[in-house]
């Protein structure tokens, strides 16, 4: 089932969603079994930002119906020692390495492409968009304009493929892609998760320390279709859709509605080898049904 | 510190083959034919093999996180893991109407365990309702450990204490031992004297009471947290606890923490 994303050769469509597979946690908890079964076809690393932060006060989980919400805040070591300490021991995965990277300023987000464009270990990067321009106040994913703007500050520093992950969380989502495509997007990624709550049932109060977070699982499935469907149709450059996937049919299904790669995300908290079983169940459903996109 | 026992990679079926009642607790016992034996302080991700997540029900969903109460090898190079399980909601409550003859999805062992104690002390067992479990296995490493502290809300949980080997109880209701907190008699123990390392697991504010006496009268504690977890290796980052270095992932640099390293052991989120 060999693929190509924007050049890149990979085994298999199924990749992981970013922030959802720790693979230097796994490798401490499974041992080397993680690499010699990596599960998926391309890594995706957790969102670098430029300064280290800490992530959001506990509680940061809560199970919904089919799925749960996360407030995690995107804890994470800080693009220096990222360089220093992850990157080398990613680039030893078996698989090409997808870096998603996140700046409250577009001059944030230029330093931190600009840092990995001259990496040759990083395969491709995806923009985190989820976050608010500090500078404009606006959520930069939900506006064609912001991502406008971003694209262009950042597209001129790297030619290696850049990805817009795109949020749900937009009163258009097809504009800000075809935005985004016009602007020199090589490919997009969606859905993000869904904003949600959940509250205390003790006290009725806000139940993560974050207050709100992100929906995922197979809750969002449908939602993520939808999208997919309706930016498959307002852009041409390939996508990798997720959204609540859990069975070979289900990746094949976001495939059906434009998705070239599909992401594996919650179902791996469920199974870390989900992503495996994913790929071997898309293989034997493709088997007897062409895939559109692959 | 000890290595940690490393856990085959992916989930794997582990066919029930025995449930036990004890009051309001039940102890499941599964076959693990390939697994490793764990670290007394290790834990497990369990599900239902069934009506878990993509069935009927909408919940549970994620699969829950439970320390091994033991871990015994059969002549035969198998492995049979217990777990002891208190029905406080759906994943719990699905998990306790499981049977010989159903299965378990497992992934583990995971996490950090005890470590030995530090020379010179004697290991101190406290314990308090469902977190008793990971010290049963221990008790069974620790052939000079003193005799356990252990701690029930009432009659229905006490037989509960069966499970460890000749424990001194407390109870918030007074059908036996001491009416009052385990910790009382942590302190008593302590304050005559006992040159103790403690090791202790239960509800938050036990262990936070624990946290605090040990540290009042400088003598180590490890201590085995609880937090809401979505995968146990590392993935989500849901686990995190407060720590003097920062929020840490209790998935994989826990659950078991040197009390020195927490400023409270109530963390929130936990015992939910």
């Amino acid at each position: 089932m060999t693929t190509f994303f924007c050049g890149i050769e990979l085994q298999h469509p199924i990749i992981n969603a970013s922030g959802t597979f720790d693979a230097i946690a796994a490798r401490r908890v499974f041992g080397d079994t993680l690499i010699e079964r990596f599960p998926f076809a391309a890594f995706v690393s957790k969102t670098v930002t430029l300064a280290p932060r800490q992530g959001n006060p506990p509680p940061r989980l809560w199970e919904t119906p089919a799925g749960m919400i996360n407030s995690i805040g995107l804890p994470n070591k800080g693009l220096e020692r990222y360089l220093a300490h992850d990157l080398p021991e990613l680039a030893r995965l078996p698989v090409p390495l997808f870096v998603n990277v996140m700046g409250f300023t577009r001059h944030e987000v230029a330093e931190l492409v600009m840092a990995f464009d001259e990496r040759d270990e990083v395969a491709a990067l995806e923009l985190n968009v989820s976050c608010p321009n500090v500078e404009t106040g606006m959520l930069m994913g939900a506006d064609p304009g912001e991502v406008t703007g971003l694209l262009e500050a950042v597209r001129p520093l790297t030619a290696k493929p850049l990805i817009v992950k795109l949020t749900p969380n937009a009163s258009d989502v097809a504009a800000v892609a075809r935005a985004a495509e016009l602007a020199g997007a090589s490919a997009l990624s969606l859905v993000n998760t869904i904003k949600g709550m959940a509250l205390d049932p003790r006290t009725g109060r806000p139940w993560l320390g974050g207050t709100t977070g992100g929906i995922s699982g197979p809750s969002v499935r449908a939602v993520a279709l939808a999208q997919l469907q309706a930016v498959a149709d307002a852009v041409a450059i390939p996508l990798i859709g997720m959204g609540g996937v859990q069975s070979g049919q289900h990746a094949m299904d976001l495939m059906a509605a434009g998705a070239h790669l599909v992401a594996v995300g919650t179902e791996s908290f469920r199974d870390p080898a989900a992503g495996a079983r994913i790929a071997t169940e898309l293989r034997d459903l493709a088997a007897n049904t062409p895939i559109p996109h692959g | 510190m000890s290595e940690r026992v490393q856990a085959p990679f992916g989930r794997r079926s582990a066919p029930i083959t025995r449930r036990e009642e004890h009051g309001a607790y039940v102890v499941l016992r599964c076959a693990d034919p390939g697994g490793p034996a764990p670290q007394a302080g290790q834990f497990y991700m369990l599900s239902a093999a069934s009506r878990w997540g993509g069935g009927a029900g909408e919940r549970p969903f994620l699969p829950r996180a439970f320390s091994v109460l033991r871990a015994i090898p059969s002549a035969a190079g198998r492995l049979e893991l217990h777990f002891l399980i208190e029905d406080v909601g759906p994943g719990t409550n699905r998990l306790c109407e499981l049977h010989p003859g159903d299965d378990l999805l497992i992934v583990g062992p995971l996490g950090r365990g005890f470590e030995p104690p530090r020379e010179h002390r004697r290991p101190l067992l406290v314990g308090g309702g469902v977190g008793i479990a990971p010290l049963a296995i221990w008790q069974e490493q620790l052939p000079d450990a003193t005799r356990p502290l252990l701690g029930f809300r009432d009659a229905a949980r006490l037989p509960g204490a069966k499970l460890l080997d000749d424990p001194r109880l407390a109870t918030d209701d007074g059908s036996a031992g001491h009416q009052g907190l385990v910790t009382d008699l942590l302190a008593d123990e302590l304050d005559a004297g006992e040159h103790a390392e403690v090791y202790a697991c239960g509800p938050p504010p036990m262990l936070e009471a624990v946290r605090r006496t040990c540290s009042a009268r400088q003598v180590p504690a490890q201590l085995a947290l609880e937090s809401g977890m979505a995968c146990g290796f590392g993935a989500c980052f849901g686990c995190v606890v407060p720590t003097t270095d920062g929020y840490i992932r209790l998935c994989v640099d826990g659950p078991v923490i040197d009390a020195a390293q927490l400023e409270t052991a109530a963390v929130a989120g936990a015992g939910h």
